[in-house]
């Protein structure tokens, strides 16, 4: 079992570890896209009803509809149109698109949508009555924003943030399935080649459990570090 | 975008309809009554079986379900244990090992909602409803069931979409559900975006139908 798992030429655990750093990648870009395009998607919300009912179509669908299907349809989709693209160009040779960037821009298309939905609430539990003072005060759009709604409005979504990390840590293992050499694609190479497949996805499940675990301590302390310290 | 084509989609589509719903409605089965039982486990803090129950949670929520899907159709076998017991024609069946997955990875997230309902009801009326001579069944069918379903509703709504999209998975070992045939449709006539756009739409129809009937639902008991 232990000679299974050792670094080196006879065993997987290098190949684990290096797809434990994909998933690592793979989690975090998407992460931090999400959060950047869901606060986006939330102040575009704001300019309108047309701007308000993309916004909300958007966020329906993506949180309705399975991540496998979401990721099939760029992974396959994507090369489709490119491909065509390149053909009414005249190039006819086959391109290979990056499994790994399809991949993080699938999971952060999932994660704008529910990233948005937590902004919006956290953006909603702001007292009006600031952003009006703001305003009375001669504050910008743009500095009303940043100075007053945007440390409010993260310290509130910090707990769906967190959500929404695992969330995309977990999905990331969707990615497997499309060849990218992450955590779960390895521990499926590993199986096949051992024939232990019960072994390695139990090792990769409890390396998947340790990063949630870890993560979610992360988490803890950072909301706890930003708490509004209630007046006694 | 071949529109024509997209229509022709969802006759077929819809042929795996009931493979997608068999797997929703049974493995939430699973997850209502195992993750009761966890429930009970982890409340009444049985010595060692809590302790079980609790880490038994821990993974299934910190774990992709992709990885416990695959852990039990292709790792189980590699059990001689199992291979020669009862149970092996039942585990070799990809429906019953998809069902099995979504069904104890329901549980720990069901186990979860259902202890946030019963903490949610406030302490003082269990106790005054003992203070009354209510039986300890007499305190749950009447005082702490109708109040902790009524807080653990939404979340359960919530919960019931997530297996929706978790059955999807179940493509992934071969089983032809409303995914597996998009799948199919999309390398046959060469038409992922129809094929994956017409199989979102069935999805989204179905995860509306089943909001707005939790919503009734929730509206009866409010």
């Amino acid at each position: 079992m232990l000679e299974l798992l050792s670094f080196g030429k006879s065993g997987w655990g290098d190949e684990l570890l290096s797809g434990l750093a994909t998933t690592m990648a793979l989690a975090i870009l998407a992460f931090a896209a999400g959060l950047f395009f869901g606060l986006l998607l939330m102040l575009f919300r704001r300019r309108g009803t047309i701007s308000r009912y993309i916004a909300v179509s958007y966020v329906t669908v993506f949180r309705g509809v399975p991540e496998l299907l979401v990721l099939y349809l760029f992974f396959f989709g994507t090369g489709t149109i490119i491909q065509s693209v390149a053909a009414s160009l005249g190039y006819t040779q086959r391109i290979n698109l990056s499994g790994f960037a399809l991949g993080v821009f699938a999971l952060a298309v999932i994660a704008t949508a529910y990233a948005a939905e937590a902004f919006r609430g956290a953006a909603n539990s702001i007292p009006k009555g600031q952003l009006e003072a703001a305003d009375a005060y001669g504050f910008g759009p743009v500095k009303r924003f940043t100075l007053i709604e945007l440390p409010q409005l993260l310290r509130v979504a910090l707990p769906a943030m967190g959500n929404i990390w695992l969330v995309m840590l977990k999905d990331t293992a969707l990615v497997s399935l499309t060849a990218v050499a992450e955590l779960m694609r390895q521990a499926g190479v590993a199986a096949g080649a051992t024939h232990r497949p019960f072994t390695f996805y139990a090792v990769a499940a409890l390396i998947y459990l340790c990063v949630s675990f870890v993560s979610e301590r992360l988490f803890k302390r950072v909301e706890a570090r930003f708490a509004l310290k209630e007046a006694s | 975008m071949n529109w024509e084509l997209l229509l022709s989609f969802f006759p077929k589509l819809l042929a795996g309809l009931p493979v997608t719903l068999s797997i929703l409605v049974c493995s939430l089965a699973i997850g209502l009554v195992f993750g009761a039982l966890l429930c009970w486990a982890r409340m009444h803090r049985l010595p060692g079986v809590a302790q079980l129950a609790d880490f038994y949670v821990l993974f299934f929520r910190g774990t992709p379900l992709l990885v416990q899907l695959f852990a039990i159709y292709y790792g189980l076998g590699q059990f001689e244990v199992i291979r020669s017991s009862f149970a092996w024609p039942l585990l070799r069946e990809a429906w019953f090992c998809a069902v099995l997955a979504l069904g104890l990875n329901s549980a720990a997230f069901t186990s979860e909602i259902m202890r946030g309902g019963i903490l949610g009801v406030e302490r003082g009326q269990i106790e005054a409803a003992a203070a009354y001579g209510f039986s300890r069944l007499q305190i749950a069918r009447l005082i702490l069931g109708p109040q902790a379903l009524r807080i653990a509703l939404p979340a359960y709504s919530n919960e019931t979409i997530l297996m929706l999209k978790g059955t999807a998975l179940a493509s992934t070992i071969s089983i032809m559900d409303l995914t597996g045939i998009a799948r199919k449709l999309s390398s046959l006539h060469f038409a992922p975006f129809e094929s994956f756009i017409a199989a979102g739409a069935i999805y989204l129809a179905l995860a509306m139908i089943l909001t707005l009937s939790y919503s009734a639902i929730e509206r009866r008991f409010a």
